[in-house]
């Protein structure tokens, strides 16, 4: 148990680590998504491609996006908590009842 | 202690406007069509093999949500990478290996008909490639791969790892060539047209990919602390009772 600790804060510590690097690293980036980038290619290898469609609706400015992302991130962990709480929750309770017997 | 992660990894939210899938309008009608027929009968394994999860086991449930919950984070988060641009993971590797290669087909396309609705993250006419990409084909390699690690007795969390970081890999490598064939280049064709979508999409993903593999393994961790009854029942934690009451 004690082991799977350490192992979990020092996997999670090399995570941010390879998340933050770049942003020390590489200077005068906007980070911006790699399909972007895609975009480019697409008009570069297929010069008269127009896209044929637009999504029909989008949120209005970066904040609202980031608000939905967030949202999307917020509800993500709290649903994994949540089944996390309940299994610690039980297994804390199984122990409980053992000892009081 | 295992709130901490979450802690984390909100202080990574998304600065920046971007997505990663194949995005609206860029596959032409014909295409789009082609990869909604290729994907709607993995959809239908996906809600099958749910179905049949929930019948014959409900206590798995909760670990059903956390899947689909999982996947949902790590498609939220633009993390930035080493080529100076920036991408998300998939996270369906978790619920791959713990429910078998098509689960994840259904959880991970309500995922995407989330962000292509509301986040105009991925289109709907492009629902069906991004489906095959992240839903089908990454946890069909994870799964091949997980399967392949157990049998040729690689150490479970070496395996888990191994498993998540192809499965992020392959799905960049799909949405790749999913552009090259709808876009092939004017000299050279589909094959030089790859190998550009590729430059863009893989190098960028590499670190990504490490990450998404140390955090299925961290959550596999924690479940195998708490949900040791569910964990043996899925084929995982094959340590004996003592040790179990030790943990």
């Amino acid at each position: 148990m004690k082991n799977k600790k350490i192992m979990n804060l020092v996997l999670i510590g090399i995570a941010v680590m390879i998340a933050v690097m770049p942003l020390i690293l590489i200077k005068g980036s906007e980070f911006g998504g790699a399909d972007g980038k895609a975009e480019e290619v697409v008009k570069e290898t297929n010069p008269g491609y127009e896209p044929w469609i637009e999504s029909f609706w989008a949120p209005p400015g970066g904040e609202t996006e980031s608000l939905l992302f967030a949202l999307q991130a917020a509800i993500g962990s709290g649903v994994v908590c949540m089944v996390i709480g309940y299994y610690k929750g039980r297994k804390d309770g199984r122990r409980l009842s053992v000892s009081d017997r | 202690m295992k709130n901490l992660k979450f802690v984390i990894l909100f202080f990574m939210l998304p600065s920046n406007l971007f997505s990663m899938h194949i995005m609206e309008g860029f596959l032409p009608p014909l295409w789009a069509g082609f990869w909604w027929l290729a994907a709607l009968p993995f959809i239908w394994l996906g809600i099958r093999s749910v179905q049949k999860i929930v019948n014959a086991k409900p206590e798995l449930k909760p670990l059903i949500a956390m899947a689909g919950a999982f996947a949902f984070v790590l498609s939220a988060l633009k993390i930035p990478s080493v080529t100076g641009s920036s991408s998300h993971m998939t996270g369906v590797a978790l619920g791959t290996l713990m429910f078998g290669p098509f689960t994840m087909a259904l959880l991970g396309f309500i995922v995407l008909l989330f962000q292509a609705l509301l986040l105009a993250h991925g289109g709907i006419t492009t629902l069906g490639a991004n489906t095959i990409s992240m839903a089908v084909a990454g946890p069909m390699i994870a799964y091949f791969v997980f399967s392949l690690c157990r049998k040729i007795g690689v150490n479970e969390r070496m395996g888990i790892f191994t498993a998540a970081f192809l499965c992020d890999i392959f799905t960049y490598v799909v949405t790749s060539a999913q552009l090259a064939f709808a876009h092939p280049a004017a000299d050279g064709g589909v094959a030089v047209s790859i190998v550009k979508f590729l430059a863009v999409f893989a190098i960028t993903q590499v670190p990504l990919a490490v990450i998404e593999g140390l955090l299925t393994v961290v959550v596999f961790n924690i479940l195998s602390s708490y949900a040791i009854d569910e964990m043996k029942g899925l084929g995982f934690l094959k340590f004996t009772m003592e040790e179990q009451y030790e943990k």
